[in-house]
């Protein structure tokens, strides 16, 4: 089974997500896992799919770049992929005025603690920038690490702050 | 319907339904089942009482689980068992009880919550729920009725299980476009 990861990205209009779903299903494209979003007015899909080929999917997909709204990337991914998250579930909120390097500094410090973003959105809003952020920790880290965000968030003028984010199984 | 004036739980305890209960295997979506509106039920039927110990006995052997739904274990009916006894963010706790046909009477208090659910076992999500709460029902075996005032993890519980009694997951009432999880296995 051919697993595709396709992106797409243009200017935001009503009717992408229906002219991409639609070609990709004519091709026989079953989307599986997508994120879609809008970023400054341009809207962003990222897709995992399975069925057709990387050729058929590009060809199925060209028609939509041709009035050049839309700019699209596909490429043959390996079979699924190792989800096996054995951390801890925490959330990261970094909120400061902007500045050159944020996101950088505290993802570095997450990866140094061995910690694995699982999601990340950032907004920026006149001066405000805004992260945050799903990480997955290795057991007994989450207070060390804490203590060194604050550090290198203090550096950079801006606040962190690390919360488990258990879910409470009803 | 039965009569009578609606109370809290008095001295009712899982021994009152008269049956040891059986564990039942436990559905997951997308079952049809769940996504069905359960039946109302007669709760001094001797099948109710029976689902009722079954779905306590169920409860029990599920780790970390806190409320069970008849249509959680294939059965279409407006009737669930809690038990949030011992969680660390329960405030009000009535201990175990099953409720059969319970509405909601007074919500206020809305608060955020990531919850988890047996029948969706790969997936959490953020979902908005009151933290005050006021519910109505019928105990199983007597048919009393009940009015149950409850806050916090409690009434959170009661929500999840009278949605899924009314054919709603909390896949349904999720906060946002990217408020849906894959989660976490640890240890």
């Amino acid at each position: 089974m051919n697993e595709l990861a396709i992106t797409v990205i243009g200017q935001d209009r009503p009717g992408i997500v229906a002219d991409v779903a639609e070609v990709l299903a004519r091709v026989g494209a079953n989307l599986t896992d997508s994120t879609m979003t809008r970023l400054r007015g341009h809207f962003a899909m990222t897709l995992v799919c399975t069925g057709p080929t990387a050729a058929e999917a590009e060809a199925a997909l060209a028609p939509l770049a041709e009035d050049g709204p839309l700019l699209t990337t596909v490429r043959v991914v390996g079979g699924e992929s190792a989800s096996t998250a054995t951390g801890e579930p925490y959330l990261m909120a970094v909120h400061g005025a902007d500045r050159l390097g944020i996101v950088a500094a505290v993802t570095r410090v997450l990866a140094e603690a061995g910690g694995n973003v699982t999601d990340l959105t950032t907004r920026l809003t006149g001066p405000l920038y805004v992260l945050v952020a799903e990480v997955d920790l290795p057991p007994g880290t989450a207070d060390d690490l804490s203590r060194r965000l604050t550090e290198v968030a203090t550096g950079l003028g801006v606040v962190v702050t690390l919360r488990r984010a258990d879910s409470d199984l009803l | 319907m039965t009569g009578g004036e609606y109370t809290g739980l008095g001295d009712w305890t899982p021994e009152a339904l008269g049956e040891p209960g059986q564990v039942r295997p436990v559905v997951t979506a997308p079952s049809q089942v769940l996504g069905q509106a359960g039946a109302e039920v007669d709760p001094t039927d001797r099948e109710v009482v029976r689902l009722a110990a079954d779905l306590i006995a169920t409860m029990r052997v599920s780790p970390g689980c806190v409320g069970l739904a008849a249509p959680q274990v294939g059965v279409g009916a407006q009737v669930f068992a809690v038990d949030v006894t011992g969680h660390p963010k329960a405030v009000t706790v009535h201990g175990t009880f099953v409720l059969c046909n319970a509405t909601i009477v007074e919500a206020s208090r809305t608060r955020p919550g990531r919850e988890g659910c047996m029948s969706v076992p790969d997936l959490t999500g953020d979902v908005k729920r009151a933290s005050r709460l006021v519910v109505a029902g019928f105990l199983p075996g007597t048919g009393a009725p009940v009015r149950l005032v409850t806050d916090g993890f409690e009434a959170r519980a009661l929500q999840h299980e009278i949605d899924h009694c009314s054919g709603l997951l909390f896949l349904d009432r999720v906060a946002g476009a990217h408020a849906v999880y894959q989660r976490k296995v640890y240890q």
